[in-house]
């Protein structure tokens, strides 16, 4: 039996946190198999046999699957399921499209967003919010699971997987794809980025926010997050939302800037290494989880940050 | 078009909850209870797909003991046309959620079925895709807008990098995101009335579905605290602090 990994990719290259799942993966001791779904996928199957520990990359390959639904999503892998002792993603807002999905239809328990895997059928994941950690055993002979990407390593290249195909049938008439409006950024992406900035609704407006933050993240060359209050009142995109209800991040730093510290907000980044938190209130609960917490107008702290790294940097 | 939306009753988003002394669970008795967030913001659209003349009627329906009853007053205190309380005692997991809901909407044959995205508390994000699954229905997952169409609904969903939108067949599934609306307050005099409204109780074995659990939690434990930090006094330090002994610059 064999474990089968749902690949996050984007047409042209693996996610990072598909690497980070494989690691995850090797913790049943079977041999790796790597599904990429899409439409024209031979260079992202390609780059996936390369992953150390991968004995087989499956390409679901078909035009209506460019745009995946999870109804022909779910279908293609309930079709296979009978090979594997586990189906495993990372914790992606795909995965959670499809994975329940395709758990229901083989009658068996999803287990979301682990953290760690405990045994062969038992694992560690959050629950309130992160406030709580579970340990939870399954009973189903098939194990559906997310993995929290942040909680693994990458997998680096040192294999040579073989390479096959499965069969694609036509799409499902239950649901239509009609279009998606990406967020273009030229900054490195929020869930794998070493560095992430944060900014909260103190920042007053979609103008400041990104006059404030942005040149700190250039300094830094890191992503910038968000609060889901900054995100509602429109000054950041959704998907910038760090959280519970977000992206879970954990990078080497995390600089909250004008962020409360909410326990929603909280859940999704206090596994950062170091966290740094600007904040004017003294007793914002953010200062509880970070590790070196400025009191300070974030009007003048952040400009004055910015000006201090480019001077004292050591290049 | 009738609309089913399923309400849980979750701890409160501002409660930080505690755990028991032998660590078997959380301790939630004497804990302020209310509706699951997203819940509400699948009730408020359900409800104002109604005010726009696109909906008929709205159900109110939640799994679990007679206490789930008080988010079934909120529920038609907001608006609802009727609620439903399916009581059992089980041990409720996502894919038993699901299969009670299925049985549920073949009672009541539903033309659009409204969740949350998430319940709060599991944090899970299941039940949704796991029902239409068992219908054998179309999905919307963590939807920020829906449209009514003649035979369809247009959803706006969320993926990573940006948003996405899809056509639904109905009957279909679609759970919500916060961001679908800013759910109504609840006036006093509209709870009131609440109270008298009666609560349709159907026991969880009279559906005739094994809602039984797949998954035994085993513990629960607080998560590893983070060390103690320390406030700096200038930016300066901030930077020196972050150079020399974090060593992340
Ligand atoms: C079900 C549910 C899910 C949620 N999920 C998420 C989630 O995933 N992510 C998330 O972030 N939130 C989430 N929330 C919302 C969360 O509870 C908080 O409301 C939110 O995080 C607060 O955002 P904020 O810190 O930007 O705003 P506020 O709480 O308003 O805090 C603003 C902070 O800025 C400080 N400030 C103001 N002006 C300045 C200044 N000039 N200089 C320095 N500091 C200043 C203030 O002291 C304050 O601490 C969720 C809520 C619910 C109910
Ligand atoms: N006991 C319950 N009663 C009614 N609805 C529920 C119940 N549990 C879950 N749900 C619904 O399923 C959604 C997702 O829950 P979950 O998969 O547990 O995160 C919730 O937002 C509710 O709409």
């Amino acid at each position: 039996m064999s474990v089968l990994i749902l690949a996050e990719h984007d047409g042209h290259k693996l996610k990072k946190v598909t690497r980070q799942a494989v690691t995850a993966a090797r913790s049943w001791q079977a041999s790796i198999h790597i599904l990429i779904v899409g439409h024209h996928i031979a260079a992202v199957a390609q780059e996936a046999a390369g992953i150390a520990g991968v004995t087989e990359v499956i390409q679901a390959d078909a035009a209506h699957l460019a745009h995946p639904l999870a109804e022909d999503v779910a279908g293609l892998l309930v079709e296979h399921a009978g090979h594997y002792q586990v189906i495993l993603a990372p914790h992606t807002r795909f995965s959670k499209n499809v994975l329940p999905r395709t758990a229901a239809l083989l009658d068996v328990a999803m287990i979301a967003d682990v953290i760690a895997v405990t045994g062969p059928k038992s694992y560690l994941r959050p629950i309130y919010a992160g406030n709580i950690t579970a340990t939870v055993e399954s009973s189903d002979t098939i194990q559906i699971v997310t993995v929290r990407a942040s909680s693994y390593a990458a997998v680096t290249d040192d294999g040579t997987a073989n390479i096959a195909s499965w069969a694609v049938s036509a799409t499902t008439p239950l649901a239509r794809w009609l279009g998606e409006k990406r967020n273009v950024s030229d900054r490195p992406e929020l869930a794998t980025a070493r560095a992430v900035v944060s900014g909260g609704r103190s920042l007053g407006s979609a103008e400041q926010f990104e006059a404030v933050l942005a040149p700190l993240a250039e300094e830094l060359k890191a992503a910038l997050g968000a609060t889901r209050a900054a995100v509602d009142a429109g000054y950041a995109p959704n998907d910038l939302q760090v959280g519970q209800t977000g992206t879970v991040v954990a990078p080497e730093l995390y600089i909250a800037v004008g962020v409360s510290g909410a326990i929603q907000h909280t859940a999704g980044m206090k596994d950062s290494k170091v966290i740094v938190a600007i904040n004017q209130d003294p007793d914002a609960p953010i200062f509880q989880v970070a590790d070196y917490g400025l009191v300070a107008n974030l009007f003048e702290a952040v400009p004055a940050l910015v000006a201090a790294l480019r001077t004292s940097a050591p290049r | 078009m009738k609309i089913l939306v399923a309400v849980k009753r979750v701890v409160d988003f501002n409660v930080k909850v505690r755990i028991k002394p032998d660590g078997s669970d959380v301790d939630i008795a004497g804990v302020k209870m209310g509706i699951n967030p997203f819940d509400e913001n699948a009730l408020e659209e359900a409800l104002r797909l109604k005010e726009r003349g696109k909906a008929s009627e709205v159900v109110a329906v939640s799994l679990g003991g007679t206490a789930n009853q008080d988010v079934l007053r909120h529920a038609l205190a907001m608006g609802a046309d009727r609620a439903i309380l399916v009581e059992t005692e089980v041990n409720l997991q996502p894919l038993g959620v699901a299969k009670l809901l299925k049985a549920v909407v073949e009672r009541e044959q539903p033309d659009l079925i409204l969740l949350g995205k998430q319940a709060i508390d599991s944090d899970a994000g299941q039940a949704g895709q796991m029902l239409a699954a068992l219908l054998g229905v179309g999905q919307g997952v963590a939807i920020s807008a829906i449209e009514i169409w003649d035979e369809e609904i247009v959803v706006t969903r969320e993926i990573d990098g940006g948003t996405e939108t899809l056509a639904l067949r109905l009957p279909a599934v679609v759970t919500a995101d916060l961001r679908l609306n800013e759910p109504r307050y609840v006036k006093l005099p509209n709870l009131m009335m609440a109270k008298k409204k009666p609560i349709q109780t159907i026991s969880a074995a009279e559906l005739g579905v094994d809602a039984s659990p797949r998954l035994t939690q085993l513990k629960v434990a607080d998560p590893p605290p983070r060390k103690p930090g320390i406030k700096v006094g200038s930016v300066q330090e901030l930077v020196e602090k972050l150079r020399v002994e974090a060593k992340v610059l």
